[in-house]
């Protein structure tokens, strides 16, 4: 998948670290491996490579994800 | 309430009896109900609690290797589906995992093909027919059916734990949580590939990075190209009509030999752009420059219009050249953004934003295209 990326800066996809109680359930469900945990906390180490699946989104316990694809 | 699975309504009776002498052995003649047949992936049944559950065999047949190829190459594609419900896989019993697949007859076949030698219950969700990763995306996937087909099946009868492991692609349709709060068992997200169950149930239900990212390797775009290419099929049979009309038109207002005499041309040009557009771009999506697919597909278009110009054995002057040039590079262009609807890795946003910049310019060029080619004629 490394050599296969799409544009870049167009995803909706937004983390609100505060929120966050770093479950990791994100990074288990993430098909492009956008992100990591980090002291406790996800992070997003690959933002280009997410394509608003909403995956994370909806598995996320504490609703610090957000993805709004088709608005903007 | 329970399900019967395992069986599809026989529509006719028409087969043929070949045996009349010796007594056939039937192991399974105890579970055959009037008015249904026993589908053939099944081996046997496995007593439950809840009565005969329908034993999976995890080989292959010709049968389902053929119906594989008539899917794939588009012609069997609709309702190529199993029946919804609870089955099992080598000799599972209370303490065997459940694996949640979705109730398309390929997704099923790729799953029970990799599980050799494990026992486990396939818990079967009613997608309509369509793979996991298109039905989660669309809604059939998900927590509500996941939730309805666990209670109907009995699973709390089934097995001792309260664990169901979903294609980590299923995810997209799921909300865990809601999932353990309706029904009590927990998801755990298992790899995105079937073929990593095993090592992933050897790990204690652990999947590593590797399993759980998406991979779009040439194969894969491959065996999406006949569906592209079914799609694009009505259309490019209009196309075809509308061209073979175009090029009529010339210093005689219209004249049926100068539709044959010119349309000629426009009917391998269509067909080239096609095949840049739906074959060529998808197969070498990695290798050709640029990020945006429609700026792909204007390559690739580009790229076989100058071949197929080439390879024109009579020259139908400048304004015919740039104009059947203009024509496969603009079809190339717009099939080839379609094939972002294909991918794992297009996001929705920018789709929308390349769409937004190479629409109007495909438009253009195939306005542009049409009044070159009409003007060529005289
Ligand atoms: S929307 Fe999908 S691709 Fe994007 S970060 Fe979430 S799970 Fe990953
Ligand atoms: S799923 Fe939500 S809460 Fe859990 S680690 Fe990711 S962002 Fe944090």
């Amino acid at each position: 998948m490394e050599n296969l990326r799409y544009i870049d800066d167009v995803s909706t996809l937004v983390l609100d670290q505060d929120k966050c109680i770093g479950c990791g359930l994100c990074t288990e469900v993430c098909p492009h491996n956008v992100f990591e945990l980090q002291n406790g906390k996800a992070e997003i180490v690959d933002f280009n490579a997410c394509m608003e699946c909403g995956a994370c989104v909806n598995n996320c316990p504490s609703n610090a994800l957000e993805v709004s694809p088709g608005v903007g | 309430m329970k399900e019967s699975t395992g069986v599809s309504i026989m529509p006719t009776m028409n087969d043929t009896q070949t045996c009349c002498g010796v007594e056939p052995k039937n192991v399974l003649a105890d579970y055959e109900k009037p008015g249904y047949t026993l589908c053939s992936f099944i081996e046997n049944f496995i007593p439950t609690d809840i009565g005969p559950i329908p034993k999976i065999k995890t080989k292959m047949e010709k049968k389902d290797i053929k119906a594989t190829i008539l899917v794939r190459t588009g012609i069997g594609r609709d309702n190529y589906k199993i029946a919804p419900g609870l089955y099992g896989i080598g000799s599972p019993d209370k303490t065997s995992e459940v694996l949640v697949t979705a109730n398309f007859k390929l997704t099923f076949d790729h799953l029970r093909r990799e599980l050799n030698n494990i026992n486990a219950w396939i818990l079967v969700l009613d997608t309509r027919g369509v793979n996991v990763w298109c039905a989660a995306g669309k809604g059939t996937f998900s927590t509500k059916e996941l939730v309805k087909r666990i209670k109907l099946s009995s699973l709390e009868k089934v097995v001792d734990h309260k664990r169901v492991i979903l294609p980590q692609l299923g995810a997209t349709g799921i909300t865990a949580r809601e999932v353990k709060k309706e029904s009590g068992f927990r998801v755990v997200y298992g790899p995105v590939r079937a073929k990593d169950i095993p090592l992933f149930l050897e790990n204690n239900r652990k999947a590593d990075k590797k399993m759980r990212m998406v991979t779009f390797d040439f194969i894969e775009r491959l065996i999406l190209t006949p569906v592209e290419l079914n799609v694009v099929l009505k259309p490019a049979i209009i196309t075809t009509v509308i061209l073979f009309l175009l090029s009529g038109f010339g210093p005689d207002i219209f004249s049926f030999s100068n539709a044959i005499q010119r349309g000629v041309i426009l009917i391998p040009a269509l067909f080239v752009g096609i095949f840049a557009g739906a074959v060529f771009t998808p197969a070498m999506l990695p290798y050709i420059p640029f990020k945006k697919f429609a700026a792909k597909g204007i390559i690739s278009g580009s790229a076989f219009a100058i071949l197929f110009l080439l390879s024109l054995s009579s020259i139908p002057g400048t304004a015919a050249y740039i104009s059947l040039f203009l024509f496969v590079m603009a079809i190339s262009s717009n099939l080839s953004m379609n094939f972002t609807g294909a991918t794992p890795f297009t996001s929705p946003s920018g789709v929308e934003k390349e769409m937004k910049q190479f629409i109007p310019v495909q438009v253009i060029s195939i306005l542009l295209s049409t009044g070159l080619w009409i003007y060529s004629a005289f």
